[in-house]
């Protein structure tokens, strides 16, 4: 595998998250603030980044997170969890796994930090979820705008 | 109290009985035909799931009662059946993959019980829940096949390890998931993995020692496929050199996917195994041209050397994830008035095959679901699909949402096995009767993360308010005699038996019962978790007995247990389907039926 930019600052991210989440463990980094929503959706139509979401859940994370992120009998349903989740949680899980171990199961969620399919679109998976834990994206496919040139040039720059 | 018979007895027998006997491998022969045990997960070496049992019949099995129950202390889906030996019982778990040998005379008492520790880095890479089809049984030995890959042989009356052996690496995404198949000396093992890049193999391993026998790829050059260019053939014609390359662009046949976690059968006559491939990597079909040999064919080799003798692609360039490793049924039978040695299978993609199983001559090829709209027919002479352009999501291409494909990627049946009995000439198959909505897009490799590249939206098939039905098949003239509709999906293998009376289990928890010849509900009993288990019998103390594994789970679980999605107007009753959930919960208990005293 080639090297690709943005992925490694990725990496790098969440292990200064991970780090900065033991140094001040009040959270409250940059990210965290109530800034603008992660997700734009006008007239029912969503921007192109948070559709890209929906689509890339649905390859990497649904199997196990349920369709629309509503959890299965396997994983958490999405959909409450990122209620609550900072934005520096979710990183550190994604790239790092975590693991449960119960007496009667087991579960594991991988690390996807060397996934590009999911590391290349982290940010629009956030806007899907967060759109849907906000309860202002309805189940299924979205409506979207077209795919922004600048999305086209972001998805071959880091997936090639 | 009598004790499980030792190899050395059950050699012995088999030699009383069947005087032509040769080599150990007879046993297994033998032990099928007797009804009151249940030697093999699935039942016998044809797949026909028929019991000759008859006690519990059309008559009377309106008064079975539950006779006793056990938990496996696990709650994920269970899949598969436990095997019944003489007084012992073998019931497997998904994940961890506990068995447990249990005393039959003495009310189900733990005899033994087997734990493997495995990594739980192993979870994350099973596609559709942890689930595990079962052990196998073989000169004393029961073989477990673990989900991190391990095979493990245990001696079937103390459960201590007499020999382990790793078949793959789940760190590349390759799992275990498959129940072995014991043929002649050998252990036949396949891969789970399709999903994460995964190239497919079946591999046999000495019963004895567990020492590696052969392995034959589904993709790769001749060496790797075990093939012979000219002496293996693809509908009567040789398959050429290096064929499992030469309709792939790159290396992409590297990660081609065509793993094999279903079903195995074996034909001791002519000395064949069968056993079908699944969906070619990734889910994106304009990642990878062409027809992609050797994924979604069905395969008959040589036992001995892994040899293949025939091959059938059935889908050709996959685009619907439509996995060809659905049970091959061996039944001699008329078709089209002429006596054959047939071969019938339900594929994902919709299509009951027909087949001759000595030459690989495809006889019928019908829809077994109305719904199934992704192909017209299937053409006899070449034997392709012919795949309608405005459900083609490799036409279609990347970035386009392909909308109304039926069956959906589940499949009009997935691995859960179908039945067939002699008495009607019928079989009978638990099918999915769900559509969806697939939009293939460029995904990238990385070994042990899922490889995808597509998302899909599933729904009820139009116009039904159902997810499945439970049919009768005629396999000769390729068409249905009866069908049952299902609220949901039918997840549980069916056990057809000389009673006149076919058992399935129900995503809901019920165990059926209904008539052989009609159709007609005969019991029900709701069991604490949803089943997607195989329904077995045996005979113990001079009285049959009928079991069934609950607890939900599988991809059914997965797909279903949050509700299908809603929103697709005009597909089906909106609003008319509630979640799962509200039917059903995690469980893990085996439920054993009989008839009152």
């Amino acid at each position: 595998m080639r090297p690709c930019a943005k992925h490694v600052s990725l990496l790098l991210a969440a292990a200064l998250v991970a780090a900065l989440g033991l140094l001040l463990p009040s959270g409250g980094g940059a990210w965290a603030q109530d800034e603008e929503k992660p997700y734009q959706i006008k007239d029912g139509v969503v921007d192109w980044y948070t559709f890209s979401g929906f689509r890339r859940y649905h390859a990497e994370c649904h199997v196990c997170h349920g369709p629309d992120g509503l959890g299965s009998s396997f994983a958490p349903a999405l959909t409450e969890t990122m209620k609550t989740m900072s934005y520096e949680d979710y990183l550190e899980i994604v790239v790092n796994g975590r693991e449960n171990v119960g007496t009667t199961a087991q579960s594991k969620m991988p690390g996807f930090g060397e996934n590009r399919n999911v590391m290349c679109f982290i940010d629009d998976i956030y806007a899907y979820l967060m759109a849907r834990a906000d309860g202002v994206l309805g189940r299924g496919r979205p409506k979207k705008e077209a795919k922004p040139a600048e999305a086209k040039e972001r998805d071959e720059d880091c997936m090639s | 109290m009598k004790k499980v018979l030792s190899s050395a007895c059950l050699v012995a027998a088999a030699a009383m009985l069947v005087p032509q006997a040769a080599s150990a491998n007879d046993e297994l022969l033998v032990m099928q035909d007797n009804p009151a045990w249940y030697v093999m997960p699935t039942l016998d070496y044809a797949n026909t799931r028929y019991s000759k049992l008859s006690q519990i019949n059309a008559d009377n099995v309106g008064d079975l009662q539950v006779a006793w129950t056990f938990s496996t202390g696990v709650l994920r889906g269970h899949e598969g059946a436990p095997l019944v030996i003489g007084d012992t019982m073998y019931v497997h778990t998904p994940f961890p993959n506990n068995v447990y040998a249990l005393d039959l005379s003495a009310d189900g008492r733990v005899k033994w019980k087997y734990e493997p520790k495995q990594d739980p880095d192993t979870i994350p890479v099973m596609c559709c829940d942890t689930v595990n089809r079962g052990v196998a049984y073989g000169d004393g030995k029961i073989i477990l096949h673990q989900a991190d890959t391990t095979v493990v042989a245990l001696d079937a009356n103390t459960g201590e390890v007499a020999w382990t052996v790793t078949n793959g690496d789940p760190k590349k995404g390759e799992t275990g998931t498959s129940a072995p198949m014991v043929v002649k000396d050998k252990v036949i093992i396949g891969i789970s993995g399709g999903e994460f890049g995964v190239r497919g193999s079946i591999t046999a391993y000495n019963l004895a020692d567990g020492k590696l026998a052969w392995r034959a790829y589904s993709m790769g050059p001749d060496s790797d496929t075990l093939m012979d260019p000219e002496k293996t053939t693809h509908l009567g014609k040789p398959v050429g050199k290096d064929s499992g390359i030469t309709t792939w662009e790159g290396d992409q046949w590297k990660i081609g996917g065509g793993t094999t976690w279903g079903w195995y059968a074996y034909d001791p006559e002519a000395d064949l195994i069968y056993y079908g491939t699944g969906n070619p990597s990734t889910w994106n079909p304009s990642q990878r041209p062409g027809d992609n040999r050797w994924s979604m064919t069905i395969f008959a080799r040589d036992p001995d050397d892994g040899m293949a003798k025939w091959v059938y692609q059935m889908t050709p360039h996959d685009e619907w994830d439509y996995d060809g490793v659905n049970e091959m049924i061996l039944v001699d039978m008329q078709v089209k008035g002429e006596d054959r040695k047939a071969l019938v299978h339900f594929d994902r993609n919709g299509f009951g095959y027909t087949m001759d199983r000595l030459t690989g001559e495809l006889l019928v090829a019908e829809k077994f679901d109305p719904a199934v709209n992704w192909a017209t027919h299937v053409d006899m002479k070449t034997g392709r699909p012919q795949v309608v352009s405005k459900y083609s999501t490799s036409q279609n291409g990347e970035d386009v949402n392909t909308t109304g494909i039926c069956p959906a990627a589940l499949g009009t049946k997935d691995q859960q096995p179908a039945a067939f009995s002699p008495r009607t000439g019928l079989f009978y198959v638990p099918t999915n009767h769900v559509c969806m909505d697939y939009e293939p897009f460029r995904v990238s490799y990385t070994a042990g993360q899922p490889y995808v590249g597509a998302t899909l939206s599933m729904y009820p098939a139009p116009g039904g308010d159902h997810l499945g039905n439970f049919i009768a098949w005629d396999a000769d003239k390729g068409e249905i005699v009866w069908s049952n509709p299902e609220p949901f999906s039918v997840w549980s293998g069916a056990l057809a038996t000389a009673g006149d009376v076919v058992f399935y289990g129900t995503l809901e928890g019920y165990l059926k019962a209904v008539d052989a010849k009609t159709g007609r509900e005969l019991y029900r009993f709701k069991t604490p978790s949803g089943i997607i288990g195989n329904v077995m019998t045996y005979v113990q103390g001079g009285k049959q007995y009928v079991a069934v594994l609950s607890g939900i789970g599988g991809w059914a679980g997965i797909g279903l247990a949050a509700g299908l999605t809603e929103d697709t107007a005009g597909l089906g009753a909106v609003g008319a389907y509630k979640a799962l959930s509200n039917y059903t919960q995690l469980g893990g208990q085996l439920t054993v039926f009989t008839l009152p005293n």
